[in-house]
């Protein structure tokens, strides 16, 4: 780019407010459908759509407790193998200890909270950068889920309704022409929970603040140790959440399965326009970017794309957004 | 003759508002010419078009009498048009040699190499032609901020600027440190360069300008010559209104309470052993040299930062203040000498920085938020602070400082604050608020309030304060009536350790 034209667009480049950059992400989202279904007729079936959703749900739910870490200013890399940790524990309450369902679900949300609060603590008292002290508690829980479940699948056949957690169908059983699996159900309900928290709440808007000044929040006489401790370990107990809703449709807990799963999440949040500097972002811009990246896979897939092309496509999206969102910032 | 620099009517809109209208300017080689005017003025923009940042809608810019475009930084370094920005750009790992000539490195062996003996030698040219004493082989990062701006201003001459913009250049810097810019600019002008200086500071401009500019509302007001115009013109052109220099009139506390009183703190070298009270009603101002310890103070009284030792007493009960939400729970708000950093949260609306002190008490159950209650205490602090904001969605970075620096007040009034610290409450605000900003602070110490005001400014401080706390090198080196004079506080001021043996005993009564 020219030195002219770059200057230019000081003056009168693009101009993105952060609702537009939601529409344009949600646009790429409805153009990507769009395309997928034009090239191939099976895309847009119903079952194919409601894979493609059932696909999305434990990226969705993984990526929106990301988001509100990130929102803070701070990063979780330990949501992927916390989500293995916590399915771990509920395999060990249910298959190993034989309690009831109900328990076994707690134990997996109280896994995740007791996880965030630990990375939280790192980070607001210890002053660890999130980076560092996440990537720790990553291999950290890594190991844990190793050594609990005895580097073993650990499967659920004791509690034959904890398949129905993700797989079953509560709307499907009351408009049977809609057979939406409860994941799906759970992702918007989670959702919608974290949407609530984060724009109506003070635990939310102190999230906001934190990632715009933590010290000014600070000097104003706020424990903020206090609110950084909450949000991670809310995010941990949605990622409590995410353990449930994989090892429900795996029908096991998978102590080697989780790393790599944080990427897909962050880029999720990313392409949905929350900025990893903190102060801003949203819920359904996550869910959007976690939509386009299943879309994505799915389509691909389907136009018989190889698998290697696919996280091509991806990464470049990835791009993409973060520098739409650059050309956004630019003008403020 | 012909002016080194003209802008000519020059015009710039953003969106929504336009910030230049008719601006002109004309610079001559070997003159400073000061550009003044408030904040929001249009100081700031106008300059930043002569140095290629912004474009400009309309109007024209000469060169030696030729028509330019100047279209980016680049552009303008080639024309030898140098700003130095507030902000200071400078790698602080790298060496004073290896900033200035940022990729324009002299190299060796076919350009394959650095040539770093050249670097510095060079680098040594121009730091002897500012007949500046520094080593070219030094980390920036190690040297004060004074120096850095010299290593900025080496930078703009090594790109043999003709025209040298600064941007408030003395805000950071003490008064030996300002002596030795003044001289170097001094140099700059018997070589011919033009430099346009913006300032808040009218004693500067009369000691260095030549002629001065002022801009209002984007506009141009017009142009004086700097000696003979009387400073209460010049702000009169620049408000709009002339402004009275007034002294507080200092009513009687001596039956007021002792709201807050401090005993014995001390921090390292930083602070030391330092002790004083303030009634109900009170503005206590402290006065003293930049690191005299003053912002210190404030933030160890707040729990901003730790102490070694020492009591704060509320109303004669000893309060035990550790981090600042100890002095919040106390009824002792700070308002910072860096707002953008430490005061606002910038990214945030209007509204919520006025609550953020004061959030959980619009929390409900579930900590669910009531806007409503939010929006109405919000909106009428806007009003009895008369902070000018479009509604109280208004992002807080967008307002002006001295708008900025009402929420923040606005902040502690709502939190409900005994006592109030404002450090360098009027640093970066233009004239015209400054006025405001008083008349708040006077009204607020009607109310009752206790309050304590650091400025660096003495003017400021004589203004303001019904008692003066002088502080240097970490003492409290004395507490004089109002109305003392500057040459007694500046006495104070640098009153070293030798010649004060005995501890100050102005504060405890």
């Amino acid at each position: 780019m020219s030195t002219t034209t770059s200057t230019a667009n000081v003056s009168s480049g693009p101009r993105f407010s952060g609702a537009q950059h939601r529409l344009l992400a949600f646009a790429s989202l409805i153009a990507l459908v769009t395309v997928f279904s034009l090239a191939s007729p099976n895309f847009m079936q119903t079952s194919n759509i409601i894979a493609i959703l059932q696909a999305t749900s434990v990226n969705g739910v993984l990526a929106i407790a990301a988001t509100l870490v990130i929102i803070t200013g701070g990063i979780d890399l330990s949501v992927g193998t916390l989500m293995t940790f916590c399915a771990v524990c509920a395999g060990v309450v249910l298959t190993f200890w034989g309690m009831p369902l109900g328990l076994g679900v707690l134990a997996a949300i109280l896994a995740g909270a007791a996880s965030g609060t630990l990375s939280g603590t790192f980070v607001a008292k210890l002053k660890i950068p999130p980076f560092i002290a996440t990537l720790g508690m990553m291999l950290i829980l890594k190991g844990l889920s190793l050594v609990i479940s005895g580097t073993r699948p650990i499967y659920f056949n004791n509690s034959p309704g904890f398949t129905q957690i993700s797989q079953g169908s509560l709307i499907g059983s009351v408009f049977p022409t809609l057979p939406i699996p409860n994941g799906v159900l759970i992702l918007f309900l989670v959702a919608i929970a974290a949407s609530f928290i984060l724009e109506r709440t003070i635990l939310g808007r102190f999230t906001f603040a934190l990632g715009s000044n933590e010290e000014a929040v600070r000097l104003s006489g706020v424990n903020t140790n206090r609110w950084k401790i909450a949000v991670y370990a809310l995010a941990g107990s949605i990622c409590g959440i995410a353990g449930l809703l994989i090892a429900s449709r795996l029908n096991s807990a998978q102590p080697a399965l989780g790393q790599g799963y944080e990427l897909d999440a962050i880029a999720a949040v990313v392409i949905g326009g929350t900025s990893l500097s903190g102060g801003r972002g949203t819920i359904i811009g996550t869910l959007i970017g976690a939509l386009i990246i299943s879309v994505l896979a799915n389509g691909l897939r389907i136009l018989s794309v190889a698998q290697e092309w696919q996280t091509v496509v991806t990464g470049s999206i990835i791009i993409l957004a973060v520098y739409t969102d650059i050309l956004r910032r630019r003008r403020l | 003759m012909t002016a080194l620099v003209a802008m000519k009517d020059i015009e710039k809109s953003f969106p929504g508002v336009r910030a230049l209208h008719n601006a002109q300017l004309d610079l001559r080689s070997g003159e400073v010419h000061a550009l003044m005017g408030e904040n929001g003025a249009g100081k700031s923009t106008m300059m930043k078009i002569l140095a290629g940042i912004y474009r400009r809608d309309g109007g024209e810019i000469l060169l030696d009498g030729k028509p330019v475009e100047i279209n980016s930084p680049r552009q303008a370094q080639d024309l030898g048009i140098g700003i130095i920005h507030q902000e200071l750009n400078l790698m602080p790992h790298l060496t004073a040699a290896q900033n200035i000539f940022i990729g324009r490195e002299p190299r060796k062996a076919g350009g394959l190499l650095l040539d770093e003996a050249k670097l510095n030698a060079d680098a040594a040219e121009i730091f002897a032609s500012m007949h500046l004493k520094l080593d070219p082989r030094t980390p920036v990062g190690g040297l004060t901020i004074a120096r850095q701006q010299m290593v900025e201003i080496a930078k703009a001459l090594s790109y043999r600027s003709r025209v040298l913009i600064m941007d408030e250049p003395t805000a950071a810097l003490n008064d030996a440190e300002i002596n030795e810019l003044f001289a170097i600019i001094a140099r700059l002008k018997t070589e011919g360069v033009g430099i346009v200086y913006i300032s808040h500071k009218m004693d500067e401009l009369k000691r260095i300008a030549d002629r001065v500019t002022v801009m209002r509302d984007g506009e141009y007001i017009g142009t004086v010559p700097a000696a003979e115009t009387p400073v209460e013109k010049i702000i009169a052109m620049m408000v709009g209104r002339a402004l009275s220099d007034e002294r507080p009139v200092v009513p009687d506390h001596s039956n007021s309470e002792i709201v807050l009183e401090v005993r014995n703190i001390s921090r390292g070298s930083e602070i030391r052993d330092v002790s004083f009270s303030v009634r109900k009603g009170e503005i206590l101002g402290f006065a003293g040299l930049m690191g005299a310890g003053r912002t210190e103070v404030a933030r160890a009284i707040f729990g901003a930062d730790r102490r070694d030792g020492g009591d704060v007493f509320m109303h004669g009960k000893k309060v035990d203040i550790r981090k600042p939400e100890d002095a919040v729970r106390a009824g002792i708000g700070y308002l910072s000498e860096d707002r953008k950093h430490f005061g606002l949260a910038t990214g945030m609306d209007v509204r919520n920085n006025i609550v953020l002190a004061s959030l959980s008490r619009f929390a409900g159950t579930g900590g669910l938020l009531r806007e409503a209650a939010m929006h109405d205490a919000a909106v009428r602090y806007i009003d009895r602070l008369a902070i000018k904001t479009p509604s109280d969605r208004q992002e807080a970075r967008l307002l002006s400082g001295g708008n900025q620096q009402k929420i923040v007040i606005a902040k502690w009034l709502l939190r409900d604050c005994e006592v109030l610290i404002f450090d360098e409450p009027t640093r970066g605000i233009d004239v015209g608020a400054k006025n405001e900003i008083y008349k708040l602070l006077n009204a607020l110490a009607q109310q009752g309030r206790a309050i304590i005001v650091i400025s660096s400014e003495l003017p400021e401080v004589l203004r303001l304060s019904h008692r003066i706390a002088v502080m240097c090198e970490g003492r409290l080196t004395g507490i004089l009536p109002a109305g003392a004079s500057q040459e007694e506080i500046m006495h104070l001021a640098t009153l070293r350790g030798e010649q004060n043996n005995k501890p100050a005993k102005g504060a405890t009564k």
